[in-house]
C-alpha cells in the first residue's frame, strides 16, 4: 500500500485506496461482467462437452460413464463419415466466394450514376436470414413451382430436382449458402479496392500493366488483409452450416445432406430420442476442426500485436 | 482506380457497362424476385398453372393483411423485437467495459484474455449446445426469452469485444494521459473521455448485432420452443406447416420475417460496412 504523503491532508482512506491503486484495478473491474458471462456460457461448457462426450446421458436421467466408447461408435457410423465429407465438400466449395466475391467487386468498382444503390442491392442478401435464404432457394429448386427448371429448359437441359437427389442436394445447399456468402465478400473487396493505391496503380499502368497482369501483381497484394478476413470468415461460414441444412431439407434425402452440425443437433435433439453423449462426441470432433483455424488466426494476430 | 473507370473508355463500352448493370443484377436477386412475385398473386394462380405470368390480379394488400391477422406472425415477430434489442444492449454494454479494459490499460495477460473472447467467438455453436441448454433449463430458464437473451449477450460479448478494443487502440492516447494527468479517475475517464469517442463503434457494432440475433436460428429452436418466446426465424417453421403448399402466404410471411435487418441495413448503412469491413483495410 502507498503511503500517503505527510504534508498533505490525509484524503477519506478508501477513497484514496482506490486513488493510488486504481490503475492496478480498474482494469479488472470493467472486465470482470464481459468475462464473467463469457466464462459461463462460452468457455465453461466447451470443457463441458469434452467431459460429457465421455458418458451415455439422455439428458434427464443418470449419466452413465463409458470412456471412449462414443468415439470408437463414431468410426463405424457410416452417418458420420457422410457428414464429415459433406463438411469437407462445404469447405471446399465454400471457399468460392471469394473468387465470386472479387470479381463483382471488381465489376461494381465504378463511378456510374446510381452504383451506390446496385452495390447495396448487390449486397443485402447478406442481410436476409439464412432460414429465409434456405426457403427461397427451396421453392427456387422445387420442380413443380420453382424458376429453376423453367430456365435452365430454354438452354436444352431437363428438369431436375436438385434437393430429392442424394447426389446433387449437398451441391444444392451449398449454392443457396454461396449467395450471401459472396455479397459478404463483395463488400469486403469494394471496401479493399477503395483503399487501393491510385498512385501505384498509375505508375503499373505506364509500365504497361493491365488486365490479369495488374490484377494479380499489383491489386491482389494490397488486397491482402480483405481476401485474410474473406478467408476467415468464409471456412467459418461453411463450418457452421447448420441453419441452410436443417430449413432446406433436414439432412435428407436419406440423410444425404447431413453435415456435422446438423447431425450433432439431430443426434442429441431430435427423433433418435437424446443422445447427448454422443452428440457431443460430434460437437468436439467439429470443434476440434474449428481449432486449427483458430490457432491460425490466433497465431496471426499474436504476431501483428508483436509488430505494433 | 481498377478495373479502369468506364468513363475513360468508349462510348459503346459505357453504353454497355450500364445496360448490363440492371441485367447482372436482376440475375443475382432472381430466387428473391420469384418469391417476391409469389407473395402478391393470389391463391388461383398456383391452382390454375400462372406461375410466371403476372398476377391475375393484385393480391400482395391481402396476403400481407392475412399474415398478421390469420396466424401467429405478430407474436413471433413481438418475440424477435424482445430478444434482439436486450441482447444489442446487453453485448454493447459489456463490450464498451472490456474494450476499453482491454484497450488502454497494459497488464500482464492482457493479451491472453484478449484471445480469449476472439477464440470464442469462433467457436462452433455445437460444442456449446448441450452443456448451455442444460444451464437454461436448470435456471428455470428454457423456453423464456431471458434464457435466449442471457446466452445471446455472452457470445456476443467475444466478437463485439474484439470490435471495441481495436477501435479504442486506435483512439489517440494523448486524451486519456491528459486527463491522468489532470487527476481524473479511470472511471471518469472511461465514461467522460472514452466513451463519447465510441459511439461510430457503437453505432456499427449495434446494427451487426442487431442482424446476427434477429437471423438467428440455432439457438432459437435449441432454447425455446413455443409461440410464446420463439423468435420469427423459429416461428417461420410453424408458418410454414398452417399454410402448407400455399406459396403466395409462405412467400409473404418468408418476406415479413426477413424484412427488419434489411430495413435497417438500408437505414444505416454507412455504419453497417464500417462495421463489417473492419479489418479490411490496414
Amino acid at each position: 500500500m502507498a503511503a500517503p504523503i505527510i504534508s498533505e491532508p490525509a484524503p477519506p482512506p478508501a477513497r484514496g485506496y482506490w486513488r493510488s491503486n486504481q490503475m492496478r484495478f480498474a482494469p479488472w473491474l470493467f472486465l470482470a461482467p464481459g468475462i464473467l458471462f463469457f466464462a459461463i456460457y462460452v468457455i465453461f461448457p466447451i470443457f463441458q462437452s469434452f467431459h460429457i462426450s465421455l458418458y451415455r446421458w439422455d439428458g434427464l436421467g443418470e449419466a452413465r460413464y463409458i470412456g471412449m466408447q462414443n468415439y470408437e461408435r463414431l468410426f463405424d457410423d457410416p452417418a458420420f463419415y457422410t457428414s464429415l465429407w459433406n463438411n469437407l465438400r462445404w469447405l471446399v466449395l465454400y471457399l468460392l466466394a471469394i473468387p465470386g466475391g472479387l470479381f463483382i467487386a471488381l465489376f461494381l468498382n465504378q463511378q456510374v450514376r446510381g452504383i451506390r444503390l446496385y452495390k447495396s442491392l448487390f449486397f443485402f442478401p447478406f442481410v436476409i436470414s439464412q432460414v429465409v435464404v434456405g426457403l427461397v432457394f427451396a421453392w427456387f429448386y422445387n420442380p413443380s413451382i420453382g424458376l429453376l427448371n423453367p430456365l435452365i429448359g430454354l438452354f436444352g437441359f431437363g428438369p431436375v430436382n436438385i434437393l430429392g437427389n442424394p447426389n446433387t442436394v449437398t451441391y444444392g445447399i451449398i449454392a443457396a449458402g454461396l449467395w450471401p456468402q459472396v455479397a459478404y465478400c463483395m463488400i469486403l473487396f469494394l471496401t479493399g479496392l477503395n483503399a487501393v493505391d491510385p498512385e501505384q496503380v498509375e505508375a503499373a499502368r505506364l509500365d504497361g500493366a493491365k488486365g490479369w497482369k495488374m490484377l494479380w501483381y499489383v491489386i491482389l497484394p494490397q488486397l491482402r488483409p480483405a481476401t485474410f478476413i474473406a478467408v476467415v470468415v468464409t471456412v467459418i461460414g461453411a463450418l457452421r452450416s447448420f441453419d441452410m441444412v436443417s430449413v432446406m431439407t433436414s439432412g435428407g434425402p436419406f440423410g444425404s445432406s447431413r453435415v456435422l452440425a446438423y447431425y450433432m443437433f439431430e443426434v442429441s435433439l431430435s427423433e433418435y430420442g437424446f443422445r447427448m453423449g454422443y452428440g457431443a462426441a460430434i460437437a468436439v470432433v467439429l470443434f476440434l476442426i474449428m481449432m486449427v483455424y483458430i490457432a491460425f488466426f490466433l497465431w496471426r494476430m499474436w504476431r501483428e500485436e508483436r509488430g505494433v | 482506380m481498377f478495373p479502369t473507370p468506364v468513363e475513360r473508355r468508349s462510348a459503346a463500352v459505357q453504353a454497355g457497362y450500364k445496360a448490363l448493370l440492371p441485367i447482372v443484377l436482376i440475375l443475382w436477386l432472381l430466387p428473391l424476385l420469384m418469391v417476391a412475385l409469389f407473395s402478391v398473386k393470389p391463391d388461383a394462380d398456383f391452382t390454375q398453372g400462372n406461375l410466371w405470368g403476372l398476377p391475375s390480379s393484385f393480391a400482395g394488400f391481402e396476403n400481407y393483411t392475412r399474415v398478421f391477422t390469420d396466424s401467429a406472425m405478430p407474436r413471433y415477430l413481438l418475440n424477435s423485437i424482445f430478444i434482439t434489442v436486450p441482447t444489442v444492449i446487453g453485448a454493447v454494454a459489456l463490450s464498451c467495459m472490456t474494450g476499453f479494459a482491454l484497450g488502454v490499460y497494459r497488464f500482464r495477460g492482457n493479451i491472453w484474455i484478449f484471445f480469449m473472447f476472439v477464440a470464442g467467438n469462433f467457436v462452433p455453436f455445437q460444442i456449446l449446445m448441450v452443456p448451455v441448454r442444460d444451464l437454461t433449463v436448470n435456471m428455470g430458464l428454457y423456453d423464456t426469452r431471458l434464457g435466449l437473451v442471457l446466452f445471446h449477450i455472452a457470445f456476443q460479448t467475444g466478437f463485439c469485444t474484439l470490435f471495441m478494443r481495436n477501435f479504442i487502440r486506435a483512439l489517440p492516447r494523448e486524451l486519456i494521459e491528459a486527463a491522468r494527468v489532470e487527476g481524473v479517475s479511470e472511471i471518469r475517464i472511461f465514461w467522460y473521455v472514452v466513451l463519447p469517442l465510441m459511439r461510430p463503434a457503437i453505432a456499427a457494432l449495434s446494427v451487426l448485432i442487431f442482424t446476427f440475433i434477429w437471423n438467428d436460428y440455432f439457438w432459437a429452436v435449441v432454447l425455446t420452443q413455443g409461440v410464446e418466446s420463439q423468435p420469427v426465424t423459429a416461428g417461420i417453421t410453424a408458418f410454414n406447416s398452417q399454410f402448407r403448399a400455399a406459396y403466395h402466404m409462405m412467400s409473404a410471411g418468408s418476406i415479413i420475417a426477413a424484412l427488419p435487418p434489411v430495413m435497417m441495413f438500408f437505414l444505416m448503412q454507412k455504419h453497417f460496412i464500417a462495421g463489417l469491413t473492419l479489418g479490411a483495410v490496414k
